[in-house]
């Protein structure tokens, strides 16, 4: 009896959370950010600087979506990350963001989260900032970022 | 920018830790060997924050003002700090020898000092230093086997730095560590003076700006100060980079880009090449690393430097007389000899018109070779060592083949006119040895079965050797077998990756700790390896072995037998007579 009941509830518990996950997923397909790639981030990128797309200049203000890799993060939570076209190769003396690469995506998660490993893909749903700016917490200057984002696994 | 500061904080508070504490110091430090001339900040911190009536100084038994005839500063709790701080900035010495005494009550300090004259006539009209960053012995066998071949126990050929007329081993220790890193090395080259990791044309001292650290003149001043002579920096990484940095730089902690720009600029080498632009670039343009908006690409101009920004341009601006050139190649560091021959990766397709370091040695000699009074130029094989801290071997080697084109492009231009002295030296090593090779073909299925050591290791088979005696083919059935002796957790798949330099570890989830890159722990020979380094390590390190030097030209006869780093300048300022006013 004891495990009939058990199983019940366990089945019960699934019907519904099945329920809320199509919810949530149609909720989610109604509000489908546009996605980016970095391949597309740039018309041109050359040594003297580089210009954004016409799409990612159209989608400024906007939600998107972007595909990439998560950079070795400061500490395990934050509400900060980078993100990279290809997982970094590191050395202990280029750790530092002088030696990051140029076409990097700065992350502001809306809430402060737990970081998972550096080489792990991660799908970043945020809105679209781009022009120079300083973060006034960390110093760090970007020139294209998403705030207010979530992050999940690739 | 906040979190370069945080990660060299944490770097440069442990190395203070690690300081004994009480004594008084005095830079340069003790055993210091002094280009006669040379300009040199002189600095003594006394413990405790004494009043300067509770101190004296003495060199050779006089007041240091009366020797260096200029007035010292004193200043209590230097920076607040709980020490007091004696200065002299750009102090020089006549020749001879120089005992300096500190004393703070009963405690007394002594440093002793060579300040060395150098013979006129000068002996070389041209010098030309080539560092391969983190060439070991193995990387100088490896690239020999791949770019001139092996049979039966002897090579096909020797490489352009195999065949010169003097060798010399080097040590590469600096002040706080016996394993040291790419700035204080190549400082040691530049500046003929020990100095700790991280920094460059500095003596580290309490100060706490990176900036204000006792400075010693590099070798690219003293010949600006001196007279006419040009100066040429190479590098196929970032220009801001430790190595081309050392010729002009004076910052306690390396990755001060924007700062070292700005020296490059203050020091006006007549010709810069490398990667790493964005710190020319003022913040607002898209791709800029700097946090002001000074325009040093901007600034180069006015100041008569033409800019190349590819290959092309690099050769249009030498073909047309350009008499300073600054060449910019890439955002970062321009992309390896193995991508930008084999696999087109990297940043190939951002960047598909870079020059090679060979390239630019060539435009620099011809650049360069004009001028009357000579020129010193350094020319960086970057990456040697780059790949090397990826555990890369196959990339490495292909630089050490890229080093040894422009040794052999030098050695044309010296000719048998004996006025050039060429040197080529690492700056330090990395644990890398050759152990045999792998042979698809024997039996079993672990990357362990196929190694063949011994009587069992098997000539390998890399494919035929292009124009410029790199191996068209490495990904080949049997190869030599590399190891490095220090690695974090990673996946050894024993054959070159084609994709792109290898990673072998990436952070994980707790932020600190590095565990292996998956990517590499799949094929179908991968072997997992349990790291022998710190858990926050995610790559190789280097190592404190001594390394090869070879040379030629007037003043090589001086490199034999076992020298310090720091040898490597005296035989320079020899060469070029560079002491005196």
């Amino acid at each position: 009896m004891q495990r009939q009941r058990h199983e019940m509830l366990t089945t019960r518990r699934v019907t519904l959370m099945g329920l809320a996950v199509a919810l949530l997923c149609r909720e989610a397909r109604a509000a489908e950010p546009a996605t980016i790639a970095f391949d597309g981030l740039y018309k041109s990128f050359g040594v003297l600087g580089f210009q954004f797309s016409d799409r990612v200049t159209s989608l400024r203000g906007q939600e998107v979506r972007l595909t990439g890799y998560m950079a070795p993060p400061l500490k395990p939570e934050s509400h900060f990350f980078v993100l990279t076209r290809e997982p970094l190769a590191i050395c202990p003396f280029c750790q530092s963001d002088a030696d990051w690469p140029v076409d990097i995506v700065v992350v502001f998660m809306k809430e402060i989260t737990p970081m998972v490993s550096a080489g792990r893909k991660v799908v970043v749903s945020g809105r679209l900032e781009i022009g120079s700016a300083t973060d006034p917490e960390t110093g760090f200057v970007s020139q294209i970022r998403l705030v207010d984002a979530r992050f999940t696994l690739a | 920018m906040q979190l370069r500061t945080l990660w060299h904080a944490v770097a440069i508070g442990s190395a203070f830790a690690a300081t004994p504490v009480a004594a008084q110091t005095i830079y340069p430090i003790n055993r210091a060997e002094i280009l006669e001339g040379s300009r040199f900040d002189f600095k003594v911190e006394f413990p405790n924050a004494p009043t300067s009536a509770d101190v004296a100084v003495t060199i050779n038994g006089k007041p240091a003002a009366e020797i260096f005839g200029k007035g010292t500063t004193f200043t209590q709790n230097e920076e607040g700090q709980k020490h007091s701080a004696l200065w002299l900035r750009g102090a020089t010495l006549p020749a001879g020898n120089y005992t300096v005494e500190a004393t703070q009550g009963t405690n007394k300090a002594t440093v002793k000092w060579e300040v060395f004259a150098t013979t006129q006539p000068r002996r070389a009209k041209n010098v030309i230093l080539f560092i391969g960053d983190g060439m070991s012995v193995a990387n100088r066998t490896a690239a020999r086997i791949l770019s001139k071949g092996w049979d039966e126990g002897r090579y096909n050929g020797e490489l352009a730095m195999d065949d010169m007329s003097n060798m010399a081993l080097i040590s590469t220790s600096g002040t706080d560590s016996i394993v040291t890193d790419s700035a204080n090395a190549a400082h040691a080259y530049t500046t003929g003076h020990k100095s700790c990791v991280n920094a460059l044309g500095v003596y580290c001292a309490k100060n706490a700006l990176t900036l204000d650290h006792p400075k010693v003149e590099t070798i690219a001043e003293v010949i600006k100060r001196r007279g006419k002579m040009a100066i040429g920096v190479v590098t196929n990484s970032e220009i801001e980079d430790a190595t081309p940095a050392s010729m002009v730089a004076h910052t306690r902690r390396r990755s001060d880009f924007n700062d070292i720009v700005k020296m490059f600029h203050d020091v006006q080498p007549d010709v810069i090449m490398g990667g790493g632009s964005p710190n020319f670039l003022p913040k607002t343009t898209p791709g800029s690393k700097r946090t002001d908006e000074l325009d040093f690409i901007a600034r180069f101009k006015e100041a008569g430097y033409t800019l190349a920004t590819t290959k092309t341009e690099m050769n249009a601006a030498v073909a047309a007389g350009s008499k300073k050139l600054l060449g910019l190649y890439n955002t970062g560091n321009i992309d390896g000899a193995f991508d930008l021959r084999l696999t087109r990766k990297g940043t190939v397709s951002k960047f598909p018109d870079q020059p090679d370091v060979v390239e630019q040695t060539k435009a620099a000699l011809d650049l360069l070779k004009g001028n009357e009074d000579g020129f010193f130029l350094m020319v960086e094989s970057a990456r040697i060592d780059k790949y090397s801290h990826s555990l890369d071997w196959e990339r490495s080697v292909f630089d050490t083949i890229m080093l040894d084109n422009a040794v052999k492009v030098a050695k044309d231009f010296a000719g048998d006119r004996n006025d050039t002295l060429i040197i080529v030296v690492p700056d330090h090593a990395h644990p890398i040895s050759i152990i045999g090779t792998y042979d698809d073909d024997r039996p079993g299925q672990l990357l362990r079965d196929k190694l063949g050591v011994y009587a069992d290791s098997v000539p390998p088979n890399y494919g035929p050797l292009d124009a410029d005696g790199y191996p068209t083919k490495v990904d080949t059935s049997r190869r030599l077998a590399v190891v490095y002796g220090s690695y974090p957790d990673t996946c050894d798949t024993g054959r070159p990756d084609m994709t792109g330099e290898r990673v072998p570890a990436v952070k994980g989830p707790d932020g600190k700790t590095n565990i292996a890159n998956e990517k590499d722990c799949t094929g179908p020979l991968a072997a997992r390896r349990t790291g022998n380094l710190p858990f926050d390590a995610n790559s190789g390190v280097h190592a404190a072995d001594d390394v090869i030097l070879t040379a030629m030209g007037p003043g090589a006869e001086k490199f034999r037998g076992h020298k310090p780093n720091t040898y490597v300048f005296r035989v320079m300022a020899e060469a070029l007579a560079l002491g005196g006013e």
